[in-house]
């Protein structure tokens, strides 16, 4: 928590009240601040926003229309290999929304524009959750286009309502973990040359997951760190949801969750090295 | 004869050179750019080699679809490196001329007697090299990890032979994109369109395994499908006539085309400079 949101014991209750209400509000403006520039940035410039709606849907493409006679494999048991490859793509589009924005706390410590912000708020740990709002609205842009994708290429997706919560609550954990990944990153390198390094443990972590097959059916090593990825759990939970068969939601929610709080925790000492180099 | 007379005649007439000799120094240039920067050779080896890896594993169940050429993933995906690592090439040579152009370095080439001609094939010969160290480091770790390779030793040379001539033809194409943009980021900006040519291709199956009717034709009428049929020709296969000449065709067709427009955006450039 920000010192500016905590408690001082040298004011009285209504005052300490007042004080931390208008903390609040000026972290919230900061927020709002950033994520509002990100979004007028993502508008006034489509080619920040197209890249991240055409990867995923040309991924839909290339892997529902190209690989779907797997489907036809032994022992491979889901109902239909493009809703299959749906569940993939929206986690791929998750995480890669929240490695874009990645690109852009880099290139705002470039250009010098977050060491402004940085003097202009006391509560920098709001920059963070600007870039984490933009990256969750341009992500749900791609989610709906991906969607409709899904949909009107005969996908069969038939989730409950509550199903459909669990599986935005899973795909928004993972947004959110991977921009503070991305984010931690670029605030210890401050410069675009952390796109590599951003990029390339995002593509090991969800192609070492059971991308193309079922768990059963992956071998050699792929297979063997598919068990004890992270990601996997939250693909097969997403796979399970989507049909409206959910099974292993705990293992799927705590490993999302889990995910969520290392991040967090790197993106937090990321932002005080950040401090103390702008300092 | 004044003493600024005596020194005239030797500095004045502009030495005409041929252009092979220009070719030679630029190709000189080109190649020892290319091996300064091991980080290019290094990354268009390595992310190619990483989907290899992911795809051997996370796809070998595909081998047991009936009417699979071979029951190794990893010899049927081994031809798909090499036509990413062309497309790495296309990236290298826009990137380097765009660089050229933005560093002023094409300005002063400007100023010499420098024939077109010279300028792209000097440029292409670091696309060159970066294609046989690709095509060798390639084949040598897929053997090393039990890729098969039926045509036997010539079909190593025959692959390396058609992975240098698909680099330069590929890296004609960068040329242009890097003549008419003459900026290295965008350049980079067109690495997700040629991809595209690569995943929307028979990448991961045969085109006669391919269900979807749709892909199949998209396939089919993708030129890559034909580079990628004939690299796997060999490695699955042995002799194919057929597959091959059908893929040296494609690449002898995208080598006259790109080096054509990259002609004539070196003169659109030329004359704009």
């Amino acid at each position: 928590m920000s010192p500016a949101l905590t408690k001082n014991p040298s004011l009285t209750r209504e005052a300490n009240l007042v004080s931390r209400r208008t903390a609040l509000s000026r972290y919230m403006r900061a927020s709002w601040a950033i994520a509002w520039r990100q979004l007028r940035v993502m508008v006034s410039n489509p080619a920040f926003l197209i890249p991240s709606i055409l990867m995923p849907v040309f991924f839909f493409s290339a892997f529902a229309g190209g690989l779907s006679a797997i489907s036809e494999a032994p022992n491979f048991d889901y109902p239909d290999y493009s809703t299959f490859q749906y569940v993939f793509v929206l986690i791929q589009s998750a995480m890669f929304g929240g490695v874009f924005a990645g690109f852009a706390v880099a290139a705002d410590f470039e250009t010098g524009f977050s060491r402004r912000m940085m003097l202009a708020t006391r509560s920098r740990s709001a920059l963070i959750v600007g870039y984490a709002l933009a990256a969750l609205v341009r992500a749900t842009i791609v989610w709906v286009i991906v969607t409709a994708l899904a949909l009107a290429t005969g996908a069969s997706i038939s989730p409950s309502a509550g199903e459909v919560v669990g599986i935005l609550l899973l795909i928004t954990l993972v947004n959110v973990a991977a921009l503070l990944f991305a984010a931690g990153m670029a605030m210890r390198m401050r410069t675009m040359q952390a796109a590599p390094l951003i990029q390339l443990p995002a593509f090991l972590i969800i192609f070492t997951a059971p991308v193309y097959v079922p768990r059963d059916l992956l071998e050699g090593w792929v297979g063997s760190v598919a068990d004890f990825n992270p990601v996997t759990a939250v693909l097969e939970a997403g796979r399970e949801l989507i049909i409206g068969a959910p099974a292993e939601m705990l293992l799927a929610f705590g490993a999302a969750a889990g995910l969520m709080a290392l991040t967090a925790v790197w993106a937090v000492t990321g932002l005080r090295r950040a401090e103390r180099a702008a300092s | 004869m004044s003493a600024g007379a005596a020194t005239v005649p030797a500095a004045l007439p502009r030495e005409r050179t041929g252009t092979l000799t220009q070719i030679g120094h630029l190709a000189r240039r080109s190649v020892v750019r290319t091996v300064r920067q091991p980080a290019v050779i290094v990354s268009s080896m390595v992310f190619p080699l990483f989907l290899l890896a992911i795809n051997a594993s996370g796809l070998a169940a595909t081998t047991d679809l009936p009417g699979f050429p071979t029951d190794s993933y990893l010899t049927f995906f081994l031809a798909v490196t090499f036509m990413q690592g062309a497309l790495f090439s296309t990236m290298g040579a826009g990137q380097a001329i765009a660089q050229d152009i933005q560093l002023g370095f094409f300005n002063r080439l400007q100023l010499t007697p420098l024939r077109g001609p010279a300028l792209i094939g000097g440029q292409l010969a670091g696309t060159l090299l970066l294609g046989v160290v690709q095509a060798t480091g390639f084949l040598a770790i897929g053997l090393a990890f039990g890729a098969d390779l039926e045509a036997g030793a010539a079909g190593a040379l025959a692959l390396i032979a058609l992975a240098c001539l698909v680099s330069i033809a590929f890296g004609s194409v960068g040329l242009t994109i890097g003549l008419r943009t003459g900026n290295a980021e965008a350049v980079q900006g067109a690495f997700p369109l040629l991809f595209v040519f690569l995943f929307f291709s028979s990448l991961a199956l045969p085109r006669d395994l391919i269900a979807q009717d749709w892909f199949q034709t998209v396939a089919t009428i993708n030129p890559v499908s034909y580079v990628i049929e004939a690299y796997r020709s060999l490695l699955v296969e042995g002799w194919n006539g057929e597959a091959l000449a059908l893929g040296a065709l494609v690449a002898v067709t995208v080598l006259v085309a790109g080096v054509t427009a990259a002609t004539m955006a070196l003169r659109t450039r030329m004359e704009r400079t």
